[in-house]
């Protein structure tokens, strides 16, 4: 039986579908992996969108932006859940994964959010005030209106970077599809594993769809063309 | 009526934008802004509706300090037309425009219905109502954005440099076309920008300022192409000023002298001199030369092309540039004049101009 | 620091490893996609195809892409040429985009110019479009080597870890090894700032016309 044969074979066994007897079934998986996932890319997003948003528009605080979002880059992921969890003790494990997941979350959309606002067509801002909006309808009406497209971009790639990173939360004994390749790399079942895997590609393969298509439908059709090539922070 | 009382801006870093400026614009009238970059003429337009505040001095809107209301509130009431436009992008045409009038409480529709009238008035077809601005040219971009400020129909424009960024064939049109609206609408309009032909072409009045945000002068384009108050001033009205000059005196009282024509297809008379071929109706197509040889009818072939004509009506006489210039490019050196449908009248000469110019000199009305 | 005093020989080593993991991918995935991004500014059908592609790729997330390698090369589970392929795999599909994005912003007038003084288009490629798209190449192979760095931590659930490996020992002894953990963090953090300041600093070098102009 080739490995195809046996992923296929994992993940057509209807055993693997049900919660029974306390293991966890794919469905439960699935529900666990959406759960760490949504909260902490919707925690992040209500911190750091408003925060970009202020500081795109002020222009106050650029720099440490960029900053922030460089260091963090380099931050291992394991290593900060890793940390975070053993410092909360195991009882706070899925608090100690949420905060791990929101803070790897944060700069990639605080960095998105402060691009986008910032790299609105500054003849268009200075419109809108010339023609007497106020600060606060400047930021509503036409800078987020127009950084939408560079916020989703942020939006997309902080989601499949908490994907993957809930993946990893199965190390510290938590659930989500990561638990099929940690459980089966320790009891040497290749095809779980292997399994696992797929369930977790095409998780972040439906979860980016779905993202895209929700942002053909926000985005302004004005917006739409040359949308490449005018973002990027530095 | 907008006054400038000794307005000053200094920058934070010491910089002097705009230096004690006195200056009042008058209703209804295109008054320029001119000058080299650096002149602070962007800055004292943009003082008027507070997009920047001066730093001492006072600005008067129909005898209203502008800091009594809210700079938002002062806006609203004040249209706003910069370079490149500045349209929002995620906006279709039609919301650009109604864009004021909403803020200012209009419901949605009415103020679309509006925007549609707009479109007309600026010389927009009504089919690109729904287009985003990405999907325009730069010249209808810069119409909407003329529309998009007279929308609320504000008495007063701001004008910052709209026509720069266009190249000179659309800017040529949108200039013609702003003449042609200020005439229907009558707003009171300040304009800034650098080119000083577009100055003289668009100004009622033409403030020119130098670097350091001083005025230099305040005058009708007129005077200051006949009378700049030193080299500075000269030296930025440029060359061929006393030429371009003639472009405000009147041609009335040019003499125009008859001129033997001949129609196209006619026999030829044997040639005594530059003769005007015309059509049918009597619109001249060119000139048969003094040494021509043409035997039997007289064919297209024939002609030599003809110089720029002069339009002279009898209700609206040409300037003296234009009865000049007809002359000066003439083959024959007789300039054509034509009337308003674009048939000969007869014929002008360079002498008979300077004769006009001379007696205009005389009687005062060429300053001096 | 105790800990990272005691253990210096050993982290110099796993150190050096971790770097080959890393960063071999970032060099084979550069080769791979020079030729790729050229062919994909060149036709618009590779493109099509290699830009959706690249993003499908890079969606999915490293774990389960480390694991899906011995499906695709049929290597043993715990080969390290995984980890590589894998991070590759990312870099490829990092960089095919962006440099033929930089590849199209090159101006037209520019390409006109050189072909009118005699160059070809093989010649061309080497002498004027890749130096100016050079920028973006380095801006992508810095994103891509500080990634790399921190994905090869991943790399240690399926056994393939380099400085990852003391991120999980210390997670996993009893009681919990502080030192090793933050000493394996620290390093990679490290690492991967030296790494991109390098090639900030050979990005300086290749495009000098791109440095900001020195006020005096």
């Amino acid at each position: 039986m080739s490995i195809f044969d046996q992923i296929s074979a994992w993940l057509s066994d209807p055993d693997h579908w049900k919660t029974t007897l306390g293991i966890a079934g794919i469905p439960q998986r699935l529900a666990e992996h959406v759960q760490y996932t949504v909260l902490a890319v919707v925690i992040a997003a209500v911190i750091a969108i408003p925060l970009g948003a202020y500081i795109g528009h002020t222009g106050r605080g650029g720099t440490l932006v960029v900053g922030i979002v460089n260091s963090f880059r380099a931050l291992p992921e394991l290593g900060l859940l890793i940390l975070l969890v053993l410092v909360m003790g195991l009882a706070l494990a899925l608090e100690a994964v949420t905060i791990a997941l929101v803070l790897l979350a944060i700069p990639v959309l605080l960095a998105g959010t402060y691009a986008g606002v910032r790299n609105v067509d500054r003849a268009a801002v200075d419109a809108a005030r010339g023609m007497g909006m106020s600060e606060w309808q400047v930021l509503v009406k036409v800078e987020l209106p127009n950084a939408l497209p560079l916020i989703f971009g942020a939006l997309r790639s902080a989601t499949l970077q908490v994907i993957a990173t809930a993946t990893i939360a199965a190390v510290v004994s938590l659930g989500g599809f990561g638990r099929y390749v940690i459980d089966g790399n320790s009891q040497r079942e290749f095809d779980q594993m292997a399994a696992g895997a797929v369930l977790i590609a095409a998780l972040a393969i439906v979860a980016e769809l779905l993202l895209a298509g929700v942002q053909w439908l926000v985005v302004s059709p004005g917006l739409r063309k040359n949308s490449r090539g005018r973002a990027r922070v530095r | 009526m907008i006054e400038f009382q000794s307005v000053t801006k200094r920058y934070d870093d010491g910089t002097v934008a705009v230096d004690e400026l006195d200056l009042t614009i008058d209703d209804g009238k295109i008054t320029v802004l001119v000058g080299p970059s650096g002149c602070g003429k962007t800055t004292s337009l943009r003082m008027i509706n507070r997009m920047v505040e001066a730093s001492s001095g006072t600005i008067l809107v129909d005898g209203a300090d502008i800091r009594s209301q809210r700079p938002a509130a002062l806006r609203r009431g004040i249209g706003y037309v910069i370079q490149n436009a500045g349209l929002f992008p995620h906006r279709t045409v039609l919301d650009n425009i109604a864009t004021v009038p909403i803020l200012l409480g209009t419901k949605k529709a009415a103020a679309r219905r509006r925007a549609e009238e707009l479109l007309d008035t600026v010389g927009l077809p009504r089919e690109l109502a729904k287009r985003y601005p990405a999907q325009l040219s730069g010249g209808q971009q810069q119409r909407v954005g003329v529309a998009r400020a007279l929308a609320a129909d504000p008495p007063v424009l701001l004008m910052d440099e709209p026509f720069s960024a266009v190249d000179p064939v659309v800017r040529d049109d949108l200039q013609e076309e702003l003449l042609r609206l200020q005439s229907e609408l009558g707003k009171t309009i300040v304009f800034v920008t650098h080119d000083i032909d577009e100055a003289i072409k668009l100004g009622d009045k033409v403030a020119v300022l130098r670097v350091g945000g001083k005025l230099a002068q305040y005058d009708t384009p007129a005077t200051l192409l006949a009378k700049p108050v030193d080299d500075f001033v000269a030296g930025f009205v440029g060359r061929d000023r006393g030429y371009r000059a003639l472009g405000f005196l009147s041609a009335h009282g040019v003499e125009v002298a008859p001129l033997s024509t001949l129609t196209l297809g006619e026999p030829a008379p044997v040639v005594t001199g530059w003769t005007v071929v015309v059509d049918e109706r009597r619109r001249p197509l060119g000139w048969l030369s003094a040494k021509s040889t043409v035997e039997g009818e007289i064919r297209s072939a024939d002609l030599v092309a003809g110089g720029s004509l002069y339009v002279a009506d009898s209700t609206a006489a040409g300037s003296l540039r234009a009865a000049l210039d007809s002359a000066l490019s003439s083959p024959s050196g007789t300039g054509i004049a034509v009337d308003a449908e674009g048939a000969v009248v007869g014929g002008v000469t360079a002498d008979s101009v300077l004769k006009v110019l001379d007696a205009a000199r005389r009687s005062g009305e060429v300053p001096s | 620091m105790n800990w990272i005093i005691d253990h210096l020989p050993q982290l110099l080593s796993v150190s050096g490893e971790h770097l080959q993991l890393a960063l071999v991918p970032v060099a084979v995935g550069l080769l791979l996609s020079l030729p790729l991004a050229w062919v994909a500014n060149r036709w618009p059908v590779a493109r099509a195809i290699l830009v959706p592609v690249s993003a499908l790729l890079y969606t999915i997330p490293s774990l389960a892409l480390f694991v899906m390698m011995p499906l695709l090369l049929g290597t043993k589970v715990l080969d390290p040429i995984n980890v590589q392929a894998a991070l590759t795999i990312y870099t490829v599909a990092l960089l095919v985009r962006a440099i033929a994005d930089a590849l199209a912003a090159v101006p037209e007038s520019v390409i006109q110019a050189a072909s009118a003084m005699g160059y070809r288009a093989v010649g061309r490629f080497f002498a004027v479009e890749l130096p100016l798209a050079v920028p973006v190449l380095i801006a992508g192979v810095r994103v891509a080597a500080v990634s790399n760095i921190s994905l090869v931590a991943v790399g240690q659930i399926i056994g393939v870890g380099g400085l990852g490996f003391f991120l999980l020992q210390g997670f996993q002894s009893s009681p919990p090894n502080y030192q090793e953990i933050v000493g394996g963090i620290v390093l990679i953090v490290v690492l991967a700032l030296v790494v991109d300041g390098l090639l900030a600093l050979a990005g300086r070098a290749l495009a000098p016309w791109n440095r900001k102009a020195v006020s005096r």
